[in-house]
């Protein structure tokens, strides 16, 4: 195996087990000992209440949010939590509503895994966890419907201008993409707080009515003949907003934020989405070999607790951070 | 603080249930759920040779398709699918039939309300049916929280929209012990009580979950005794049969 020829740093792992008989020999590189019997490279780690990148088991990844990844984006955020990597960006378009709904705008998320993001992903063969990060994705941002009071508005209406126009004619429509650039472990997590990022960093464009009575960006400020719709880009409001944390159970252990490895390994995960004024948006066990008691869920929704201070923390020092420049 | 439901049932009361199995005869195992209006059909067919490629060939692959009533294949369905096969591998004993593969195909029949329940609970009816190994069956139900915070179980198409938040609960079934001491528990807890899988819509508060989950392991108690009665009636006809 290459992985015995090439270890020549690192430590040898004795394995001094009960039924060495069944093992290979006795003493195995580490390198090795990791893909050969990974549960148990992991269990060694967790005997002593640490993980094998030294992270104490309740510990996020470092998490670091970059505003204005894209510059031809209305809003864009890049969002790295340890190395899993989410661009996200969102284009504001006009649209006209429907009868149903005229005083509603409308958003369409989409999210991609490109091949550049794993190597389980190819051209061909889309993976299976990109549809379902899309769904329950734009299930939480839709749903939480306070967060984006000022998209569902017509184009503003200013009596001064004697605009014919009642709602009904114009709505804004966002189109929110995310691509997943490095995917190790707690996609929804990055995901979701590289939308919201994004939502941070929006600005509305401004509009106006040109002569055939449709509206339209205006590109200058003083190149239109015709009054500006909405006087200035503005940002929008935002509510209490979610964040995420996925925790992976495993026998009596809960680890926070697990990466790729990890996740392949331990596969019953919990995702606990909570907003910043503590109301559960979602928490999502998809199945998994081990059952969740009630002492283990309010173990996960606590550990979820102090990490949306610190993602709020996190936002505010990027958002504060781009309004400086 | 009484709720008013359209069908007069009380807040616990689930609608009637209805299950049949071996309803196809090409399938090697098959099962049809109702729970009022909400009609499910599962199918099993399996274990068949081999395993897909990305999939661990030493233990058994679990496939799930699922047909809704109308319309295209969308991410609501994919997502549905990947639910179900993560729940049904977790109750399956996989290392029983390695590197063999599983299908299991859901067609709704009907939807009106608690879908995903539904289809969790004719899935597991028509893996007995089939024969498939598994550790525990899975029992599923939906609760709603209403705005004034009451949490009613069972809804309709049309309480799940008006309703504040819902959430999917799965919970093992519960256990019959022969032996004097009861039955296995695991952090002193016995085992009906762990969740395994819970997917939420909507927001509620902390409290009003775990409120869920005490109202959704009493309702799984009675499905459980639902489902056992069903199994026992349908083993002692089929052995008349010869």
């Amino acid at each position: 195996m290459a992985a015995i020829t090439n270890g020549c740093l690192g430590n040898t792992f004795t394995m001094g087990l009960p039924n060495a008989s069944a093992d290979l020999s006795t003493e195995v590189e580490v390198d090795a000992f990791r893909r050969l019997f990974p549960l148990r490279f992991f269990e060694k780690h967790l005997l002593e209440s640490i993980r094998p990148d030294a992270r104490p088991l309740g510990r996020a990844r470092d998490t670091t949010i970059a505003l204005g990844a894209v510059a031809s984006a209305n809003g864009s955020a890049l969002a790295k939590i340890g190395s899993t990597t989410m661009l996200a960006a969102i284009k504001m378009e006009v649209m006209t509503p429907s009868m149903e709904t005229p005083d509603e705008g409308c958003i369409a998320i989409d999210f991609h895994m490109p091949p550049i993001c794993s190597p389980i992903v190819r051209p061909g063969r889309p993976a299976e966890a990109a549809p379902v990060v899309a769904k329950q994705l734009s299930d939480t941002i839709l749903r939480h419907a306070n967060l984006f009071p000022r998209l569902f508005i017509a184009a503003e209406m200013h009596p001064i201008l004697e605009l014919s126009l009642v709602s009904g004619k114009a709505a804004w429509m966002a189109y929110l993409d995310i691509y997943c650039l490095d995917a190790d472990g707690a996609l929804y997590d990055a995901a979701l707080l590289a939308a919201v990022a994004a939502f941070s960093h929006l600005e509305i464009p401004v509009v106006s009515l040109n002569d055939d009575g449709k509206i339209v960006l205006s590109e200058e400020q003083g190149l239109s003949d015709n009054d500006p719709v909405n006087k200035e880009k503005r940002k929008v409001n935002l509510g209490s907003i979610p964040f995420s944390l996925t925790c992976i159970l495993h026998k009596n252990y809960i680890l926070a934020d697990p990466t790729a490895e990890e996740e392949s390994i331990m596969e019953t995960s919990v995702t606990v989405v909570l907003d910043t004024s503590s109301q559960l948006i979602s928490l999502y066990k998809p199945g998994g070999a081990v059952l969740a008691y009630t002492s283990a869920i309010q173990d996960c929704i606590a550990l979820t607790r102090p990490r949306v201070k610190e993602l709020q923390k996190i936002l505010e020092e990027a958002v504060s951070g781009m309004e400086v420049d | 603080m009484e709720v008013d439901r359209e069908d007069g049932r009380s807040q616990n009361q689930l609608r009637p249930l209805a299950c049949s199995r071996n309803n196809l005869h090409r399938a090697h195992g098959s099962a049809s759920w109702s729970q009022g209006d909400t009609k499910v059909l599962a199918a099993v067919y399996g274990p068949k040779a081999g395993t897909k490629k990305n999939e661990n060939p030493e233990k058994a692959c679990i496939e799930v398709i699922w047909k809704p009533k109308t319309g295209q294949i969308g991410k609501l369905e994919k997502e549905y699918e990947m639910i179900l096969k993560r729940t049904l591998q977790s109750i399956c004993i996989l290392t029983v039939n390695p590197n063999t593969t599983t299908s299991v195909i859901i067609q709704v029949a009907n939807d009106d309300g608690a879908l995903l329940p539904s289809a969790i609970n004719a899935a597991c009816m028509a893996l007995v049916d089939a024969g498939i190994p598994t550790r525990h069956l899975a029992v599923s139900i939906c609760c709603c929280v209403a705005r004034s915070g009451l949490v009613v179980l069972d809804p309709t198409k049309l309480e799940e929209q008006k309703m504040k938040a819902f959430a999917y609960l799965v919970f093992p079934n519960s256990v019959h012990s022969v032996l004097p001491e009861g039955s296995p528990s695991g952090q002193g807890e016995p085992i009906q009580n762990g969740i395994i899988t819970s997917v939420t819509h909507g927001i509620m508060s902390v409290d009003d979950y775990f409120y869920c989950l005490e109202r959704g392991r009493a309702a799984s108690t009675k499905l459980s005794d639902f489902l056992r009665k069903n199994l026992q009636q349908q083993s002692t006809d089929s052995s008349k049969a010869g």
